[in-house]
């Protein structure tokens, strides 16, 4: 097969996997997605090969290339993504399966593969009005997925996640049609090569960023995540702040470091990662201030989201390569936290933050991997976060732009602040009257092996690292 | 002003209008029609800035951009409102469990 071909099947196979998992039986779902979910890892691990020895990979579809057609382009930024998302999705996965009930498990493995293949799509699309139709296939499966539980609490955030999403979505068409408008081209290529400033590319720059980050959210259009991710079934929550939201990111990141670069100057970097270092702030003081224990790490997710922010004012290739490791570790950490999470109800059955105490005896590995994920929020050595927030803290400094770093010490040390809070509690004795009930191996196991991800990403980062440079070189 | 200028701003107060509805309104059902009138806006940019000088036949690609937004726009309002018509519908059952439950009680003790 040629190389190029490989680019398609992670996104053919879990799309194959989702319609036969919606057709066999009760209990055929497993297996169909258990079968799609390696077939779709082993085609992403090989084109990420492929790529890491071969440099950039294009591919036309259907041989019809820019500026008529769309053209798929896996660089290595696209493949760190794919790995990212082929590793933390199915560990997500395996513990939705025993947490939720056996009709949303017929319900949630076809849908997650849904969002896989969206996702990959997104990734590796290189097309302006291809990446809003994979944005919204991203929306539209994901809020199935968060109302497929059917019961009120889902049902209301999946239509406030729509409704909040779908103008998102509309603004960044908007600005599509602007770009089109004025460069007959949508390939980002192309467009990054047509682009000159002024107002009408200033219209359109302002519009999709405004969609975009009313999707990821960034502070202040955050609104709507506590009340979503609370609402939504727990695994839900953990692919919703792990990788869905990490998609509209992605689109943003690659719009202003590839397409709107010109029209990246001073101002609006300064104003892009003022924004950020307010979510950072705020949204580490909220995950202080919450009583309630999921409310905690959705608010954390506000602050890390607002980290990633920082690298539109650096706009450099490191603190592009600091971003990404940030998404990338935060994918794994901050689902491991949510499974967590999600464990802790299933045991104790207790929403409130008090409801930890003295779980860390009975629930070791659960605890463990809430802890190792905490250190990657905070950014301590050994951990993905850590990496991340050191080549932020350096570029800041490079580019003479200390301040920065400043926001990232200041934002750990209220992460730390919020993850004892959790850890602290549960090591304090059981109260009486709380009967904690057994959690399967496997559930326990899950967020461990996602905490250890962040672990390693911290003690082996050579690998993506270098992965990150291919395609970079200008 | 041109025709298709005129097309395309009206196209962007749509939209405009839309996005106010779509923040303004509580009803699910009214927010997600403001989506539509928001969405339909943005389509009909499209549409405008379809138009070539200066031969005058349009350029085929905003076309097709429109035929895929209308069908992505479609499945999100099919999707909106059937999670609208359910909640509507957990809440109706809840009601009538509610008002059957109190019944007994009311009847005891106001009777």
């Amino acid at each position: 097969m040629s190389p190029t071909a490989w680019m398609a099947w992670p996104v053919i196979l879990p799309l194959l996997g989702a319609v036969l998992a919606l057709l066999v039986g009760r209990k055929g779902v497993r297996v169909v997605a258990g079968v799609a979910s390696v077939a779709t890892f082993t085609a992403s691990a090989v084109l990420t090969w492929e790529v890491a020895t071969r440099g950039v990979l294009r591919q036309a579809i259907g041989g019809w290339g820019p500026p008529l057609g769309i053209e798929w382009r896996a660089d290595g930024l696209a493949v760190l993504m794919l790995l990212t998302i082929g590793v933390v999705g199915p560990l997500i996965s395996v513990h939705a399966l025993d947490h939720l009930g056996d009709r949303e498990d017929r319900e949630f493995l076809p849908l997650w593969l849904f969002v896989w293949c969206a996702l990959n799509a997104l990734v590796l699309s290189a097309d302006a009005f291809n990446l809003y139709v994979t944005l919204e296939l991203v929306t539209l499966a994901s809020v199935a997925l968060i109302a497929v539980r059917r019961d009120r609490p889902g049902l209301d955030a999946g239509l406030r996640y729509l409704l909040f999403a779908l103008p998102g979505s509309l603004l960044y068409l908007l600005g599509v049609a602007l770009l089109y408008g004025l460069y007959s081209a949508l390939d980002l290529g192309l467009l990054g090569q047509r682009i000159t400033p002024g107002p009408v590319a200033w219209v359109a720059a302002g519009v999709m960023t405004l969609g975009l980050c009313l999707k990821t959210p960034l502070f202040p259009l955050h609104v709507w995540l506590p009340p979503t991710y609370t609402g939504a079934p727990t695994p839900v929550t953990a692919l919703l702040s792990a990788l869905i939201s990490k998609g509209s990111y992605y689109v943003l990141l690659r719009l202003w470091l590839e397409v709107f670069t010109p029209i990246l100057d001073w101002q609006v970097g300064q104003f892009l990662g003022v924004l950020g270092a307010a979510a950072v702030l705020w949204g580490s003081l909220l995950a202080l201030s919450q009583s309630q224990l999921k409310r905690v790490v959705a608010y954390s997710s506000v602050a890390q989201i607002g980290y990633m922010f920082l690298l539109f004012p650096m706009a450099t290739l490191g603190a592009r390569t600091g971003a990404v490791y940030l998404v990338v570790s935060h994918a794994a950490a901050k689902a491991s936290m949510f499974v967590a999470v999600g464990n802790i109800h299933q045991a104790v059955g207790i929403t409130e933050l008090g409801g930890v105490q003295g779980l860390a005896y009975r629930m070791p590995f659960t605890f463990l991997a809430m802890a190792l994920g905490g250190i990657s929020l905070i950014g301590m050595p050994p951990s993905g976060g850590f990496i991340a927030k050191w080549i932020l803290l350096e570029e800041s400094i490079w580019t003479g732009q200390w301040w920065w770093g400043l926001v990232l010490l200041l934002g750990g040390l209220l992460a730390s602040a919020y993850v004892f809070r959790i850890l602290r509690g549960s090591f304090l004795p059981l109260p009486p009257g709380v009967t904690v009930r057994s959690i399967p191996l496997g559930n326990e196991l899950a967020p461990l092996a996602l905490a250890l991800i962040a672990l390693v990403l911290g003690l082996v980062p050579w690998f993506p690292l270098e992965l990150l440079a291919v395609g970079t070189a200008r | 002003m041109n025709p298709w200028a005129v097309y395309a701003l009206s196209g962007v107060a749509m939209f405009s209008v839309g996005l106010v509805g779509l923040f303004s309104h509580e009803h699910p059902v009214k927010r997600i029609l403001a989506s539509n009138i928001a969405g339909s806006g943005v389509l009909l940019v499209l549409v405008a800035l379809a138009r070539r000088e200066p031969t005058g036949a349009p350029d085929p690609v905003p076309h097709a951009l429109v035929l895929t937004g209308i069908v992505v726009s479609v499945s999100a309002t099919a999707l909106g409102v059937a999670l609208a018509r359910r909640i509507a519908r957990i809440d109706a059952t809840a009601k009538a469990e509610s008002t059957g439950a109190s019944d007994p009680e009311a009847g005891g003790g106001s009777a």
